[in-house]
């Protein structure tokens, strides 16, 4: 069953953890969402890799979050923060692509 | 973790953190500053700084926030301090914790002071590393990369003007052991401010800076969120309680567990000065409506104590030149056209070597926002382009970019219909001289064989 992420995350959002990393969060909106999602592996390293056309060694961390009911996933930033070039100092605005995915889960 | 001899906490004991904002300059409503304050708190601590804003205030050394939005917070901070006669502690001072950082801020502290006719301790906590420490260390191996970064270099450390380390709690308690009553800060571990007075106290360090951690960022982990507005905290022998000073805001167990995400790469394992906040056994519980409980958080010293250092270097002068494009035949040729004006400028100075300059064009409504990183092939209907040219000196980046902009603004583009010019400015002068730019150079990991040693301690009176 096609799912849109938008419809059943809280929270997209992006940021910068230190000068060479960057983070996405997505928080679900419930628990059986989060527990859906991970069953079905829908969200991986391949995805993020599609997704931000990179190697998915760059790929650095990728990991559900129980408390928040959130999966987290680390990319190496395309440069480090504020480095000649830089498009985005905060990295706040690279959550984007995240919100055009559809997932594929088992009803 | 080094703290003095304390009696550990009963059960029934706490102490109450209170947090006006996020930012020490980014605000915060006198009516949830008064609501923290008749909570009789036990500390007012403020994390005053941050990375984010990039590597030019850390090697200009000047603050990202305004000096009157810093007077304006400090100035109910400090009076209520001292009404209620509780320690004030404030990192990162001036927004990257350097020497001329902290001594504009302590300027901004000591005009309080004066017209408040305030009278305490003041303790000053210096964090800049000299450059002949960070090359002795590199030589002997204790200045490491933080992957992924790369390995740090002699040109790197002896480049940069100011290099800091971020201090952990260990200083911040010593300043409080001498009797400061106010104690102002360089670099330091953000959480480390709300930390410091409850480890003190023979709080559990890890409960300590869990707190902290959410502290640091006030209100941003209540819902709704706000990075102005206060937050109080409430440790005690086994757990913590977090709660919004604004009766508009609450923190649910998913705001305050998702805030333990917030930029950070690995939310259960949190590294800082001498060990790592470890969250894997963290429980997040509602306690009432508006306040979340947190227990399980355990703070586990590392076997060598290090503290991340950061420093920034020149790389050059930027002159920028905004303008927007509406023509279809030109947004649809646009790539071609950036190309050629590239070739003309490359062309037309010869005679000055390509590495002297950087040209970069930003086209937002392309790809401006995410570069290289970009899925969506398409193109909006109006463009704005940023022209911007960094360069080894003032004059020629103003020269680069002042040439790429009249070059497009008359670029003759195969198929172009508006003879009269390419693009809309919105100011006269078109372009706009940026002044310095700077790059991280630094942010690595230094062994210590002592948490204080690099962090010496200045008593004076808050007004002298």
């Amino acid at each position: 069953m096609p799912v849109r992420l938008i419809d059943i995350a809280a929270v997209i959002r992006s940021k910068n953890a230190g000068p060479y990393e960057l983070t996405l969060d997505i928080v679900f909106t419930g628990r059986e969402w989060y527990q859906r999602v991970l069953a079905a592996d829908a969200i991986d390293r391949s995805l993020i890799s599609r997704l931000y056309r990179i190697p998915e060694a760059d790929v650095l961390e990728l990991i559900p979050f129980d408390p928040a009911a959130a999966i987290k996933i680390t990319i190496r930033r395309p440069r480090v923060a504020g480095d000649v070039g830089e498009t985005d100092v905060y990295g706040a605005q690279q959550h984007a692509p995240l919100l055009d995915v559809v997932l594929d889960i088992e009803p | 973790m080094h703290h003095g001899p304390v009696n550990p906490p009963s059960d029934t004991s706490e102490i109450r953190v209170l947090s006006p904002t996020a930012i020490l300059g980014y605000g915060f409503p006198e009516s949830s500053f008064r609501a923290g304050l008749e909570r009789d708190p036990d500390l007012i601590a403020v994390d005053a700084g941050s990375t984010d804003p990039g590597p030019y205030y850390l090697g200009a050394g000047v603050s990202f926030v305004d000096r009157e939005a810093v007077r304006r917070d400090l100035r109910h901070i400090l009076t209520a301090g001292r009404e209620l006669d509780i320690p004030v502690v404030i990192g990162t001072a001036g927004g990257s914790g350097a020497r001329p950082h902290v001594t504009w801020t302590r300027d901004i502290v000591r005009e309080i002071a004066r017209e408040e006719g305030l009278r305490c301790q003041l303790g000053v906590i210096h964090a800049d590393i000299p450059q002949a420490a960070l090359l002795g260390a590199l030589e002997t191996g204790d200045l490491r990369r933080l992957p992924p970064g790369p390995e740090a270099s002699v040109e790197d450390i002896v480049a940069s003007p100011h290099l800091v380390a971020q201090m952990g709690v260990e200083p911040l308690i010593h300043a409080l052991d001498l009797g400061a009553e106010v104690v102002l800060a360089g670099r330091a571990y953000d959480p480390a401010v709300f930390a410091a007075l409850p480890i003190r106290r023979g709080y559990d360090p890890g409960l300590a800076l869990h707190l902290g951690k959410i502290l640091e960022c006030a209100a941003i982990a209540a819902s709704p969120g706000s990075g102005s507005d206060c937050m109080l905290g409430v440790l005690r022998r086994d757990h913590f309680l977090v709660e919004p000073l604004s009766l508009q805001r609450a923190c649910t167990v998913t705001s305050v567990a998702a805030h333990t995400l917030y930029e950070k790469s690995n939310p259960y394992a949190l590294p800082g000065p001498g060990g790592l906040l470890d969250l894997t056994e963290t429980v997040f519980e509602q306690a009432t409506d508006r306040s979340v409980r947190v227990s399980g958080s355990r703070f586990v010293p590392a076997e060598e104590y290090t503290v991340k250092i950061e420093g920034a270097r020149r790389v050059g002068y930027r002159t920028v030149s905004i303008a927007g494009a509406r023509d279809p035949l030109f947004i649809a040729k646009v790539d071609e056209i950036v190309d050629g004006v590239r070739l003309r400028v490359a062309d037309n100075f010869a005679h000055i070597p390509a590495e002297d300059y950087r040209l970069l064009v930003h086209l937002y409504g392309k790809n401006g926002v995410m570069g290289a990183l970009e899925p969506h092939a398409g193109t909006s209907h109006e463009l704005g382009i940023v022209i911007e040219a960094v360069a080894q000196n003032q004059d020629l980046a103003g020269t680069i970019c002042g040439f790429a902009r009249s070059t497009m603004l008359h670029y003759g583009y195969p198929g172009r219909i508006s003879t009269a010019g390419n693009l809309a400015f919105p100011y006269s002068p078109s372009d706009l001289t940026a002044g310095e730019v700077f790059q991280f150079s630094l942010y690595h990991l230094l062994g210590v064989a002592d948490p204080r040693s690099l962090f010496p301690v200045h008593l004076t009176d808050i007004a002298e």
